[in-house]
């Protein structure tokens, strides 16, 4: 029995299919090679996936319990052209908003030339003030960047949110690759796909070159809250890929404005801190005094420039959703081009006429609270309740700095495996973009996510989301280290234990 | 980082995973001897015999309750709150494991986990079928561990650490259960299923002169050089690695506690005449027990606790 592709009823975007059984392009060897798989074997492929994800201890600890992210086995492709489109877009996004935080914890300039009121952004949730003064030695305070996009009815992709504080994710996007062609070798097999495990070595480069200029041979260390974050996955699998130390708060202590961690030869200097800790628990001196997984004294030494903490202290006011709404004046106005990514179309609640016109008709909104992240609070009009609309009214007209208002976007739907059939889901993209302060890289890919729920829009790993592989194919050269082996060479290659290394995980609490 | 030492925290867990599996290996060697010696021996006081096993474990009794082969079970197998237990040893081991993931090998870690997530299974199975199943399950995943510690991870520091755990559970443990002999030689396990229950049974058969054989099997496990369980031989390990990890070059050292109570422990026993073996256990075996404490203690001082008081003062000052 061949695999049975479910109709797109759903209006959207359809990534795979132009039309019923047309498949794009891009698409038409994987196509082919899908339907030549027989259901049951796709099947125990599936749960070959996903053992191996649960015994490797690839998870995310939801209502604290650990659960795997679940992979689909359908890969998303994206062409040569659309991604190098959608690179260009990220980078010259990500300079912006970089330009902006150095603006706002600077200068400022952006608000005599009245391109945002200065009340916009002070009344962010996630203004530090005591962020302002602390320099980036690089002038880098976006060492990483998640920009979520999705594509729309029309097939043309916009940015639903920025992430510029702790984005999470592309440990899966690194796993997933890694599972895939373990499992999937003979997919690869007429494609050039963009490898994914190079991202490590480009973050770690760019840290290391966010260190204070004194120093001429960085301690670079990953700062995590501990084993039960969400993202803990995430923050070994990047530790022990980048080589450097994975540290929790009670390993770090700083003296006289320098970081130390304590060993058991003592305690050793530390000069860059990728920090997977919010900015309200990261310095008890500075935030939340309760706070037992941050450092004391952190803010001050890197006010003090002798430690660089990477993603930079109040990132959060570049993605708060109401500041996103401006963003596309940031590039125009900072860097003199057109954005060449849309944002969804957004109503600013702060002004009290769109204030009124959208109360009026909440349920033709999607209503989303400023400072939320990973899918918390938002309120899809359209499949709302009455109950909910009315409590989502009054939350509004009580704060309406908190809120912003979109268009509902029927998000683009991909095929993906449900239970015997291939059937469409909604998918958005989270692409991640490494700022090492002279160019702006983003990883070819990124992490596709699909709600598996039929007609689910809200794509989140805590909403019962899973994941799907994203291929950048490569038309003209191959790339430099293809993860694809030669036709020739024998599938037992990839299935090798030894290959096997590391885990990975989704966005949970953190963004 | 070995020239620069490690994580304090890290080395902790890795000293841990060390005794965590220990433990949970030498608690299913001695629960198995146990359980076969009341199966053998149906006059065997199984009350007693219970009390006995906990006693061992360093686990409380108590005395108005009826021990029963399966409630003490519950205790010293199946739970996995109490460290002291085979189950709460593995939880310990995966525990610690989580958190210094990104220092051990994938492969270590994959075996704890999978070791973890099996569990409850077997723990169901063994409910039907027996202890057995279980005890077996858990000495392969340890001798499994152990294997790909073996041949996965780095001589470096964190090595040291774990071996180090592993060596003071061991002496731990070996004590525990010669002092069971001692004391409760009535229900514990004659000296032969003593030396099964330190997989020593072999290694003793080929080594020993046959006459006065407990004796003989007390002298064994505690002065044996070249078994990797004995007492001494682990003291040396353990002694081996306190040195690997605070190499000195000074010509006079300045003191280290964990190697003075090696020191101290090892001399008693190299001066034993292992003719009168027996006779000297009851001095003996307190004093390892002991020594297990005070090198622990030295350890965590000198190598997981490096408390210094906040500077307040300077903070903020620019």
């Amino acid at each position: 029995m061949a695999v049975i592709f479910a109709d797109d009823l759903s209006g959207a975007w359809n990534e795979m299919f132009e039309a019923p059984s047309r498949p794009r392009a891009i698409y038409k060897g994987f196509f082919d090679e899908l339907q030549r798989i027989p259901v049951p074997e796709l099947r125990s492929r599936a749960e070959q996936l996903s053992r191996t994800f649960l015994d490797r201890g690839v998870t995310f600890a939801h209502e604290g319990e650990d659960r795997p992210f679940p992979l689909d086995l359908v890969p998303r492709l994206i062409d040569a052209a659309e991604w190098d489109h959608l690179s260009r877009g990220i980078s010259q996004r990500v300079r912006a908003l970089e330009a902006f935080l150095g603006d706002v914890y600077g200068p400022g300039a952006i608000f005599a030339d009245r391109v945002i009121p200065r009340a916009v952004v002070t009344s962010s949730p996630h203004f530090c003030r005591p962020a302002m003064g602390v320099t980036p030695a690089n002038g880098v305070r976006i060492a990483v960047a998640g920009i979520d996009l999705i594509r729309d009815e029309r097939g043309a992709f916009c940015v639903l949110e920025d992430n510029v504080r702790i984005p999470s994710g592309v440990s899966y996007v690194i796993e997933n690759r890694r599972a895939m062609t373990q499992t999937f070798a003979s997919l690869f097999a007429d494609h050039r796909v963009h490898p994914v495990d190079v991202y490590p070595a480009r973050l770690l480069a760019a840290l290391r070159a966010s260190a204070p200029p004194a120093v001429a041979d960085p301690v670079v260390v990953v700062l995590s809250p501990g084993v039960h974050n969400a993202a803990y996955f995430e923050h070994v699998l990047l530790a022990r890929m980048m080589g450097i130390e994975l540290v929790e708060g009670r390993d770090l202590v700083c003296r006289s404005n320098r970081v130390f961690m304590r060993t058991t030869h003592g305690e050793h200097p530390v000069h860059v801190i990728y920090r997977r800790v919010d900015d309200d628990w990261l310095d008890p001196l500075q935030f939340r005094p309760e706070s037992v997984i941050g450092v004391a004294g952190l803010v001050n030494a890197a006010r003090a420039g002798h430690v660089s903490i990477a993603n930079g202290l109040g990132n959060g006011v570049a993605d708060d959703k109401l500041v996103y709404t401006y963003v596309p004046d940031f590039i125009r106005y900072y860097l003199r081009e057109e954005p060449l990514l849309d944002n969804v179309e957004t109503y600013r609640l702060d002004d009290p006429d769109v204030l009124a016109d959208v109360v009026s008709h909440l349920g033709d909104f999607v209503i989303k609270p400023v400072d939320g992240s990973g899918g918390k609070g938002i309120v899809i009009g359209p499949q709302a309740s009455e109950e909910l609309l009315l409590a989502t009214r009054d939350a509004v007209l009580r704060a309406p700095r908190n809120w912003i208002a979109q268009r509902p976007v029927a998000l683009s739907t991909h095929p993906t495996l449900i239970d015997d059939t291939i059937a469409p889901r909604h998918i958005d993209l989270r692409p991640f973009a490494v700022n090492d302060g002279r160019d702006v890289w983003v990883l070819p890919g990124g992490l596709t996510r699909v709600a598996l729920g039929e007609g689910e829009l809200v794509v989140n790993s805590s909403k019962g989301g899973g994941s799907k592989d994203t291929w950048v194919i490569s038309d003209t050269v191959a790339p430099s280290h293809s993860e694809s082996p030669p036709p020739t060479q024998p599938v037992m290659a990839h299935l090798d234990p030894r290959r096997q290394s590391d885990e990975s995980l989704p966005h949970g609490s953190d963004q | 980082m070995s020239d620069r030492g490690m994580l304090s925290r890290l080395a902790e867990s890795l000293y841990w995973i060390g005794r965590y599996i220990e433990r949970a290996d030498d608690t299913a060697r001695i629960v198995d001897s146990y359980v076969h010696r009341m199966v053998e021996d149906p006059l065997n006081n199984e009350d007693a015999a219970c009390r006995s096993l906990l006693s061992i474990l360093g686990l409380e009794v108590r005395e108005d309750e009826q021990r029963t082969v399966e409630n003490t079970l519950e205790v010293i197998v199946y739970d996995d709150e109490n460290p002291s237990a085979i189950s709460g040893a593995l939880r310990g081991a995966f525990e610690n494991a989580r958190r210094s993931r990104d220092h051990i090998s994938s492969e270590m870690w994959v075996c704890l986990n999978t070791t973890q997530l099996r569990l409850p299974h077997t723990e169901m199975n063994a409910r039907q079928l027996g202890p057995a199943t279980y005890l077996q399950y858990v000495r392969e995943r340890a001798a499994l561990f152990t294997g790909l510690t073996e041949t996965t991870l780095s001589r470096d520091d964190g090595w040291q650490f774990l071996m180090l755990g592993r060596s003071i559970e061991r002496i731990d443990m070996t004590a525990r259960l010669l002092t069971a002999r001692l004391v409760g030689a009535d229900h514990a396990p004659d000296w032969l299923a003593l030396l099964r229950a330190c997989g020593a049974m072999e290694a003793f058969l080929r080594s020993a002169r046959q006459e006065n054989q407990s004796n003989e099997i007390a002298a064994f496990l505690l002065l044996d050089r070249l078994f990797p369980r004995s007492i001494l031989s682990a003291l040396n390990t353990a002694d081996a690695c306190l040195v690997e990890l605070h190499p000195s070059n000074e010509r006079i050292a300045s003191p280290d506690l964990a190697r003075q109570s090696l020191a101290r422990a090892r001399s008693r026993l190299e001066f034993i005449d292992p003719a009168n073996m027996i006779e000297q256990l009851p001095d003996l075996l307190p004093m390892i027990e002991e020594t297990c404490w005070q090198v622990n203690d030295a350890i965590s001082a000198k190598f997981f606790r490096h408390v210094n008081a906040v500077v307040w003062s300077s903070e903020g000052a620019l």
